[in-house]
C-alpha cells in the first residue's frame, strides 16, 4: 500500500519556493530520511504532508487530502513536530486523559507502561521536566497510538547523546513493525543510518537523491587511495574527493568494487559524507534525481 | 486453538474499531473545553480571589450596614429594601466586573498562547478539527465564566447571609425580615437572567473579535484588537463629529443599554420593581444582528487556525 504520494508537489512563501516540484512516493513499512541542509524544504514537505500548510499540486496521504481533511487523517497519523511543542503548563496525567479523550487508537495502558520504564512522575508539569524527558513523554504518547504513520521532524535536536539513542532504540524495538511506515527528517544523519530502509536527500525544494538502503550500500562505495594511484582513481569520475589526514579518499557512484579494491581500501560511505558529496555538487549529480 | 482465539482478539478488535469509527464529536469538545480549564486555572483563581476581597470589605463595613438600617427600619420599604438588598447587589457587580474582565483577557489570549508556546503543533497532531477547538474556546466566554460568575456569587450571597445571622441577633433585627426583604431565590434567577442576557449573549460579539484576533496577531493581540476600534472611533469623531461606533462598543462590553429590562434608572437589575422582558430582548434586532457578527467573527477564526502554525 502506497502510505504517501506526491505529484509536482509546490509550495512558496512570497518569491521563495520552498518545494519546488516534489515527486515523492513512499510505500508502507519504511522508514525514511529526509535529508537536507536548513531552508532545504524538509519541513515544508511534512507540513503538507500532515495537512498544517496548503500547497500545489497533489498529494495523497493514506489516500486522504491532508489539507482538507486533517482532522481525520491524524487518526491514523501521529507527528513529533520537534522537541519542544509540548504544552508547559500541562501536567503528565492531563495529556495522558486528553489524548486518551480524543484519540480513538489511543492504548493509554501501552503509554503508561512505556512512562514506567522512566523517571518521569504523572503528577509533573511539563515545565518540570527536562528536554529529553519531554521527548520520552512526546514518544511515549506517540507510540501508544496504533497510527498507520508517523512522521517526525528533527525529533532529537538538542537532546544529549543518551537520549537520542535511546529515542531510536525504543522506536525501533516497542513501535516499529512492517505495517508502519515512519518519516523522519534529522541534522544527526550518523545516528539514522542504521534504522532508515530509504534515504531522500532534498535541496532547494528539489529532491536530490532518493534510494532505497540497499541500493545506497551497493551504489555508493568510498576509497583510501594510496598516494600512487590517485591519477588512475581520479580517471575513474569520483563524484567527490575530500582530504583526511593527508590521504585523499574519493566517493564513487556505480563504480566497480573490485576495480576500486585495486587503487586502495573500499568501504561503503556515510550517509553524511554522502551527503556533503551530492550537496556540494549537485549539478553533477542530478541523475540521483530520477528513479 | 491458537486460532481461534486469534480470530476471537481479531473480532473483537473489529467491533472495537466500529465502535471507535463513530466516536461522537461531542468527545473531542469535551475533552477540549477540560484542556482549556487546564490551562487557564487562573479564571477560578480571579474568581475566587475577587469574591475573596468582597467578603473582607464586607465584613468591615457590616457594622454600619446594620446600623443604618436599624434606624430605616419598615419606615420606608423601597428604601429599606434598597438598604438590605445593597451589599447583595454590590456583590453580583463586583463578580460581573470580573466576568467581564477575565472574559476579555481569556478572548484575547484563546488562539494566541497555543501559538506562542508552539503546542499548536501538538493539538494539530491530534485528531481535533479547528472547528472544535474554536468552539471549545468560544464555549469560555459564552458558558464556562458565566455560570461559574453566578455559582460565586451565590456562594458569597449565602456566606453573606450567614455572617449576618451571627451578627443580627445582637442587633435586634430578625434574619427572618432580611430573608423575606430580599426574596433571594428571585434575585438569583434574575441575577442568571441579567447575566446570561447582559453579559453573555449581547456582548458575544465583543469577545469573538478577540478570539479571531488572537488567532492572527504575532504579539499583543489585545492592542490589536482594540487598535481598528479606536481608528474607527477616532476617524468617526474627526469627520461626523459624532461617536456612536464608540458608544455602540463601550454598551456592549459593560452589558449597558441591552435590552434586558425596562425599568431604566433603576441601579440594579434584580430589583424587585424590575420586569423581565424576554420577549423584548428576543425580538431586539440589535441582539441578532451581533450574534450574526460574532458567528462570522468565529468562522473566520476557524479558517484563520488552519492556516496558522507557531508565532
Amino acid at each position: 500500500m502506497t502510505v504517501i504520494e506526491a505529484r509536482g508537489l509546490r509550495k512558496a512563501f512570497g518569491t521563495t519556493i520552498a518545494l519546488d516540484g516534489v515527486d515523492l512516493r513512499v510505500e508502507e513499512g519504511r522508514i525514511l530520511g529526509l535529508i537536507g541542509p536548513n531552508g532545504a524544504g524538509k519541513t515544508t514537505a511534512l507540513n503538507a504532508i500532515l495537512g498544517l500548510t496548503p500547497y500545489q499540486g497533489e498529494l495523497k496521504v493514506l489516500g486522504r487530502n491532508p489539507w482538507t481533511t486533517r482532522d481525520q487523517l491524524m487518526r491514523d497519523v501521529c507527528f513529533i513536530a520537534d522537541v519542544a511543542v509540548l504544552p508547559r503548563w500541562a501536567r503528565v496525567s492531563h495529556l495522558l486523559d486528553y489524548v486518551a479523550g480524543v484519540h480513538p487508537r489511543f492504548d493509554r495502558a501501552k503509554a503508561e507502561g512505556f512512562l514506567a520504564k522512566t523517571t518521569i512522575r504523572h503528577a509533573s508539569k511539563v515545565r518540570e521536566l527536562s528536554k529529553g524527558m519531554v521527548a520520552q513523554l512526546h514518544l511515549a504518547l506517540v507510540m501508544a497510538i496504533d497510527a498507520k504513520l508517523l512522521v517526525l521532524d528533527e525529533p532529537t535536536l538538542g537532546l544529549d547523546i543518551l537520549y537520542r539513542k535511546q529515542f531510536y532504540d525504543s522506536l525501533l524495538n516497542d513501535y516499529f513493525d512492517r505495517s508502519r511506515t515512519i518519516v523522519v527528517t534529522t541534522h544527526q544523519v550518523e545516528e539514522v543510518q542504521h534504522v532508515l530502509t530509504d534515504l531522500m536527500f532534498i535541496n532547494r525544494g528539489r529532491i536530490v537523491l532518493n534510494c532505497s538502503m540497499e541500493e545506497f550500500e551497493s551504489r555508493y562505495s568510498e576509497v583510501m587511495v594510496h598516494p600512487e594511484q590517485l591519477a588512475a582513481a581520479r580517471a575513474l569520475k569520483p563524484i567527490h574527493e575530500r582530504q583526511v589526514l593527508g590521504r585523499s579518499i574519493l566517493l564513487f557512484d556505480h563504480a566497480d568494487r573490485k576495480q576500486l579494491a585495486a587503487l586502495g581500501e573500499v568501504r561503503t560511505p556515510s550517509i553524511a559524507d554522502l551527503f556533503v558529496a551530492v550537496m556540494s555538487n549537485p549539478a553533477g549529480h542530478a541523475q540521483g534525481a530520477a528513479r | 486453538m491458537n486460532t481461534e482465539s486469534n480470530v476471537l482478539r481479531e473480532s473483537a478488535l473489529d467491533s472495537k474499531r466500529a465502535a471507535t469509527a463513530s466516536v461522537s464529536q461531542t468527545r473531542p469538545f469535551y475533552w477540549s473545553v477540560r484542556r482549556e480549564l487546564w490551562e487557564n486555572r487562573w479564571i477560578f483563581v480571579g474568581q475566587l480571589a475577587v469574591a475573596g476581597v468582597f467578603l473582607v470589605g464586607f465584613l468591615f463595613n457590616m457594622t454600619r450596614w446594620l446600623a443604618e438600617m436599624r434606624s430605616l427600619s419598615a419606615t420606608n420599604p423601597a428604601q429599606y429594601w434598597e438598604t438590605v438588598s445593597l451589599p447583595y447587589n454590590i456583590g453580583a457587580g463586583v463578580m460581573m466586573g470580573a466576568l467581564i474582565l477575565m472574559s476579555l483577557f481569556y478572548s484575547a489570549d484563546a488562539l494566541y498562547s497555543e501559538r506562542r508556546d508552539r503546542s499548536i503543533l501538538f493539538w494539530k497532531s491530534l485528531p481535533v478539527s479547528d472547528l472544535t477547538a474554536v468552539l471549545a474556546k468560544a464555549s469560555i466566554p459564552l458558558v464556562i465564566l458565566p455560570l461559574l460568575t453566578v455559582a460565586v456569587t451565590v456562594a458569597i450571597h449565602l456566606i453573606m447571609l450567614l455572617l449576618s445571622s451571627i451578627v443580627l441577633p445582637a442587633s435586634g433585627i430578625s434574619l427572618a425580615s432580611i430573608w423575606k426583604e430580599l426574596s433571594i431565590f428571585q434575585m438569583w434567577g434574575m441575577l442568571l437572567y441579567h447575566i446570561l442576557l447582559a453579559h453573555v449573549l449581547w456582548p458575544f460579539p465583543v469577545y469573538c473579535w478577540l478570539i479571531l484576533v488572537s488567532g492572527w496577531a504575532r504579539r499583543a493581540p489585545l492592542l490589536w484588537a482594540a487598535l481598528p476600534v479606536v481608528a474607527i472611533g477616532g476617524l468617526e469623531k474627526l469627520i461626523f463629529r459624532t461617536s456612536y461606533f464608540a458608544a455602540m462598543v463601550g454598551t456592549r462590553l459593560i452589558g449597558g443599554n441591552a435590552p434586558t429590562d425596562v425599568t431604566h434608572g433603576e441601579m440594579f437589575p434584580t430589583g424587585p420593581m424590575t420586569h423581565l422582558t424576554p420577549i423584548r430582548y428576543f425580538s431586539a434586532p440589535s441582539l441578532w444582528i451581533g450574534l450574526a457578527v460574532a458567528a462570522v467573527f468565529l468562522t473566520a477564526a476557524v479558517r484563520l487556525r488552519r492556516y496558522q502554525g507557531p508565532t
